[in-house]
């Protein structure tokens, strides 16, 4: 397994030191969305821009009049967090035209949760993927609108019980499945995506290190478990994501020029009902629906090796060494 | 919120010119239970350093890492998922 390559390779000293994220965000206690930028960020280092959608990491880090980022930071509204940053990447390549902005480069990054990305800012993103800017999109996905009190997205896995769909005598929860976003984003034919989870922090690194220095649009969809919404005790955020990459809910894999590649190829994988019992908003679950997720999740994993092994068959693209 | 600053006294555009200025925040007192670390367990890995969503670890001189308990939330994911069960919970006020 992964954990095991990472405790034989972990070495903190020679980790960035920095906390570009400052401690003494709000964050709730076991944030695993916190947790997740700031992997990011040790990763990403100093020279870099943050575009940040609405969500629950605008709200953490930037009580007016205080703000826990240590870089250059923009807050915008929830449907233009990639829309800003090609603007931002646009005027700083202008800017480095015309000799008025030091030269090297800058990492830009727009940060968005599942709803700012899936939901309200797909069309800015796809606009922005399109247009070819060079800038790396991160999807926090905690699979609800946390911040304003655990309202279901699009992104929210089927049976998960949220305010607007609670678990009751007729409903179930969540209706519809979880809306396979990094395989849209995989549709606009980048030259980098990645799944990562922080429970896993030298492969999220390793991931966003790839993602900045890769030239054109790259994307990052970061599993960050939520104690709050996903009603889980507060220590287990790091072991949630590691029960959702070992059940094979939360597949890690890369894709690379249209060419996917599963990081972990896991034939034995834990039982899903692990990953679904700590939680308390799959609590209603019968065992009819747990195996109905255990479908789903077989199905998806094998649909995605499949993949992968074809992806490995094919001719190598222009840019493989 | 009378006697506080106006509109006109903050910059413009609600810009913060001063980073991370959130640090003065004592988010320890969120805490019900406090992480302590048993040093002769403890084998200076560094899994609960990366592990805090808060940042509130840091390496002494000796390379143990210290709790920040100005900062810590007292999640305890640091001892759930230290390796040498080195770091026990303890409920505040013992």
């Amino acid at each position: 397994m992964a954990e095991k390559t990472q405790s034989a390779e972990f070495i903190p000293r020679l980790l960035p030191p920095w906390e570009l994220l400052a401690e003494g965000h709000r964050g709730c206690q076991g944030c695993g969305e916190a947790l997740a930028l700031r992997q990011i960020l040790k990763a990403a280092g100093p020279d870099t821009i943050v575009c940040s959608a609405t969500g629950c990491m605008e709200i953490i880090t930037s009580p007016y009049p205080e703000t826990a980022w240590r870089i250059p930071w923009i807050h915008v509204a929830f449907e233009n967090a990639a829309a800003v940053a090609s603007g931002v990447e646009a005027g700083i390549k202008i800017l480095q035209k015309h000799g008025r902005y030091r030269e090297g480069k800058v990492n830009i990054i727009a940060i968005g949760g599942d709803g700012g990305t899936a939901d309200i800012g797909l069309q800015a993103l796809s606009g922005a993927l399109e247009r070819r800017h060079d800038f790396t999109y991160v999807c926090t996905d905690n699979e609800a609108y946390m911040n304003t009190g655990i309202q279901r997205s699009s992104a929210t896995p089927f049976g998960a019980s949220t305010t607007p769909s609670p678990a009751g005598k007729e409903s179930i929860g969540q209706r519809t499945e979880k809306k396979d976003l990094p395989m849209i984003v995989a549709a606009h034919n980048l030259p980098y995506l990645a799944t990562a989870c922080p429970s896993y922090p030298l492969d999220l690194m390793n991931k966003t290190r790839r993602a900045l220095s890769t030239e054109g649009p790259t994307y990052l969809h970061v599993l960050s478990p939520c104690p709050t919404g996903w009603r889980h005790p507060i220590d287990m955020a790091v072991e949630m994501g590691r029960l959702a990459v070992e059940s094979g809910v939360f597949p890690l894999y890369e894709i690379i020029d249209g060419k996917l590649r599963l990081n972990v190829e896991m034939n034995k994988r834990r039982p899903v009902a692990e990953y679904l019992k700590p939680q308390g908003r799959f609590r209603h679950l019968g065992p009819e629906q747990i195996e109905e997720i255990q479908r789903f999740v077989n199905e998806y994993y094998d649909r995605l090796i499949y993949r992968s092994q074809c992806d490995a068959e094919a001719p190598p693209t222009p840019h493989e060494e | 919120m009378a006697d506080g600053p106006t509109w006109k006294e903050y910059p413009m555009a609600a810009t913060i010119s001063e980073p991370g200025s959130a640090t003065g925040q004592n988010t320890g007192d969120w805490r019900s239970e406090r992480p302590v670390r048993n040093p002769e367990k403890c084998d200076k890995c560094g899994i609960c350093w990366i592990y805090c969503p808060d940042a509130a670890l840091f390496m002494d001189e000796e390379g143990f890492y210290e709790v920040d308990l100005y900062h810590c939330k007292g999640c305890g994911i640091c001892a759930r998922e230290c390796g040498k069960d080195a770091i026990e919970m303890i409920e505040e006020g013992e």
